[in-house]
């Protein structure tokens, strides 16, 4: 079979797969006692089994085999989840995603052994057969099943016939070597006059000895419990038999006898699992789709919307009526349609935030330090290319509130602080961005140890040092090559932090900001656009060319006289808002040759980098527009102070000025 | 660069006076001439970027490009639209009307004595009847 074409398919659902795995056992971690949450833990491993077996990746399947085998035992009960389990579940994911990440580089399985993990696998395994020796609660182990609607409405329509339905659980002798095989007996035993519709494992699960000792089965039939129980006794190696007739419906519902407060939780229990289940419907109704298609599709949309602008441009005496009205219909539809391909472009941020937990929760273990990660907002949406470029920031910022953020234990009890840290992860819509917030309870940033370093690393002078305003100085943090942390740890603190995450974040279009409060904590703010494809636009001439400066960076346009212009050290500045304002000719900044500038008034767009100004001679304005970006290529891929073009009205391109490479 | 065995087809155009010809499987279309975007701080035979049915594709002057003399553009002069896997790029070309068949061994190895900017660019001459037409090498052209 050629595997290949299914790869990629493999890979994304093996991805999804675990990214689910981490998701369930950290949520298991926290109720260990959650069925249903285990029984997703199982399919999705199951599921990843059966995906690589059929890929051929055979360690892959391999583990997920033995990761199998615990779970399984966790579900039976012979195995209770502790942190030990857990962890080396998280490990076999490790390896998992390891696997599949080298899987979709080369196409190829990696060679690294499995064995290491196995063996840990298998002493879970053996210490859960040595714990099992001990008696057990076997309340716990007598969990019952869950009918579902159909299997309910056998056990009506059964009881209302006047057929019994009873519950019966075998308990195979401890010596019985096929245990499958005495299973096997007795479900042909019973067949015989029985209707066996449930059991516990399932068929499946018994056949392939998935069970301990015992098994149960439901069954509908017209014979007494006496004969049953004597046929059954007749096979050997069953130790025991338990039977129990369900009357009615209520009592299927409540067989075991707890208190009517289980019954309580087992009916939330199974509403809880329809909602998951509903949700997990919604998410089953979706279509994968490459995002160049998508990108095809925006660009056929935008090429609609230039075409749609310029039939309005007819002049609109020379139409009738009818073609003004197909004009304007044509006009709501493209609109529409605009609307529906960008929101299909829209990913919420649950797809950056999801991985977040567990990285939280490894580092917090690695450094001993108790941290909750509260995260909201996740179903915010982003464009997908955003999407993609947000997540290493933001482990980034996350990594850093964890390790110079919080402070470890003692130091927090010593603040009267609780000694579990907070992390909030916050998203929200504000206008047309998204804004991102990575809070920390922690310390705070400290001033004066940033000065320092700052003074060490020569970034600053001592002068300077002492001019700095707090915010300044927390600014400086920011600077390339800055690091406070006193050890370099593994985690953070290779100088190489919050510069790169500030480059990258504008470099999306986006701004990043900090708040820090001494003692209380800091926060970082990302401030990013709804959607990288189209933005409001400012267009201007210069010369004979149009350009777009995005509307974002844009503070103001104000219009001067010429000879207010100043020289001061070979730069043109003027005089703005009481504050020195540099000017800079776009004409020179992009070699336009039939620039000619009026003598009197010029007008000058105002634009900010961070919380620099800077301001840019134009010729003249054109207006306000919305723009679709579109890069110019890789032929002409890093071209200095333009950051893409844009397809005007009349077909035309205009270029999109990068004011920020220019400032 | 590989040519299909049974498919030696090559879009010939006019440069100069001169036939050049490129691989048919890299063209991915013909244009007339339209209005061409300048793009400031590239090389001077980057003439700029067009809008191609919504896709913005860079232009480049061959003639420029080769150090041949200027020309004004014409109703003859064309645009060839070449792809290598996913740049794209046009060509300005004096003009281009035919599709030819070059068999393989009508090509030979580019003569030494051309220039060596212009020999990276060329993948061999093709010699058909009594004419002789230049084969570019477009994937060096472009990822070069």
């Amino acid at each position: 079979m050629d595997i290949n074409q299914y790869l990629e398919i493999f890979i994304e659902e093996a991805q999804d797969h675990l990214q689910h795995l981490n998701q369930n056992l950290l949520e298991l971690e926290s109720n260990p006692d959650d069925n249903d949450i285990l029984n997703e833990i199982f399919r999705s491993a199951h599921t990843l089994k059966g995906m690589a077996g059929t890929m051929g990746f055979d360690s892959m399947m391999n583990l997920t085999h033995n990761m199998e085998n615990i779970l399984d035992a966790v579900r039976k009960g012979t195995l209770s989840i502790s942190s030990g389990i857990l962890d080396v579940l998280f490990e076999c994911l490790d390896f998992l995603e390891d696997s599949v990440n080298y899987i979709s580089e080369t196409g190829k399985e990696n060679e690294k052994s499995i064995e290491p993990l196995k063996k840990k696998l298998l002493n879970l395994m053996s210490n859960s057969i040595n714990e099992s020796d001990q008696p057990q609660s076997n309340d716990k182990n007598m969990d019952d099943f869950k009918f579902n609607q159909y299997d309910e409405n056998v056990i009506t329509q059964a009881l209302a016939q006047g057929m019994k339905v009873y519950k019966i659980e075998v308990i195979l002798s401890e010596g019985c070597m096929l245990k499958s095989a005495r299973a096997f007996v007795v479900f042909k035993t019973l067949e015989k006059y029985a209707e066996i519709f449930k059991s516990l494992p399932a068929i499946e699960d018994i056949e392939d000895e998935k069970f301990d000792r015992s098994f149960k089965i439901a069954l509908i039939t017209n014979e007494d419990k006496e004969k049953i129980e004597k046929d059954l006794k007749n096979i050997s190696e069953i130790q025991d038999i338990k039977i129990e007739q369900y009357k009615e419906i209520a009592t299927v519902q409540n067989t075991s006898k707890t208190e009517v407060a289980a019954t309580v939780e087992v009916s939330e229990d199974h509403d809880e699992s329809e909602e998951s289940h509903a949700k997990k419907n919604k998410v089953g109704k979706t279509v994968r789709v490459d995002i160049n298609r998508l990108d095809n599709l925006m660009n056929l949309v935008s090429e609609l919307i230039i075409i749609k602008t310029r039939l309005e441009g007819i002049d609109s005496d020379s139409r009738d009526q009818n073609m003004s009205e197909a004009v304007e219909y044509l006009e709501r539809i493209t609109t529409n349609l605009h609307d529906a391909v960008m929101k299909v472009r829209m990913v919420p941020i649950e797809r950056v935030f999801n991985r977040f937990p567990r990285m939280v929760r490894d580092l917090s273990r690695e450094l001993n330090k108790e941290v909750n990660l509260i995260i909201s907002g996740e179903e915010t949406e982003l464009d997908r290319t955003v999407i993609d470029e947000i997540g290493d920031p933001l482990i980034h910022l996350i990594r850093n509130a964890i390790d110079h953020g919080i402070e470890s234990k003692s130091e927090r009890e010593n603040s009267n602080k609780d000694t579990a840290g907070n992390i909030y992860l916050r998203a929200y819509q504000d206008g047309n961005s998204v804004v991102i917030e990575v809070e920390d309870d922690g310390k705070g940033i400290n001033i004066d140890k940033i000065k320092k370093k700052a003074l060490d690393n020569k970034l600053i002078t001592q002068s300077e040092a002492d001019g700095l305003s707090d915010k300044d100085a927390t600014e400086l943090i920011f600077h390339p090559g800055f690091s406070t942390a006193d050890v370099i740890s593994d985690i953070s603190g290779r100088g190489v932090g919050l510069d790169v995450v500030k480059t990258k974040i504008e470099s999306l279009g986006g701004t990043v900001e900090v708040e820090s409060y001494k003692g209380k904590g800091s926060k970082f703010i990302i401030r990013l656009p709804l959607t990288l494809a189209i933005i409001q636009a400012l267009l201007v001439t210069v010369g004979s060319e149009k350009y777009a400066i995005p509307l974002n960076s844009i503070k103001e346009i104000i219009s001067i006289e010429k000879d207010k212009i100043r020289d001061i050290q070979g730069q043109e500045v003027i005089l703005y808002r009481n504050s020195v304002l540099p000017i800079l000719r776009l004409a020179e900044k992009l070699d336009v040759k039939d620039y000619n500038e009026d003598e009197n008034e010029l007008t000058v767009v105002v634009v900010k980098k961070g919380d620099k100004f800077s301001g840019f001679i134009v010729e003249s304005l054109i207006g306000q527009q919305e723009i679709v970006i579109k890069s110019l290529g890789k032929y002409l891929a890093g071209i200095k102070n333009i950051a893409g073009a844009t397809i005007l009205g009349d077909g035309q391109v205009a270029l999109i000025v990068d004011t920020n490479s220019m400032i | 660069m590989k040519f299909a065995d049974n498919n030696n087809q090559f879009v010939v155009f006019e440069l100069n006076g001169e036939e050049y010809g490129i691989d048919i499987l890299r063209v991915k279309t013909i244009e007339k001439m339209t209005n061409i975007t300048r793009v400031p701080k590239t090389a001077p035979y980057i003439k700029g970027v067009i809008n191609l049915r919504g896709e913005i594709v860079p232009i480049i002057d061959l003639r420029e490009k080769f150090n041949l003399e200027k020309k004004e553009n014409d109703d003859n002069t064309r645009i060839i639209i070449v792809y290598v896997d996913d740049i794209e790029v046009g060509l300005i070309v004096d003009s281009a009307s035919k599709v030819m068949d070059i068999k393989s061994d009508m090509i030979e190895a580019p003569p030494e004595s051309l220039g060596n900017s212009e020999q990276s660019n060329i993948y061999g001459i093709g010699k058909l009847d009594d004419k002789v037409i230049t084969l570019l090498d477009i994937e060096k052209m472009l990822t070069a």
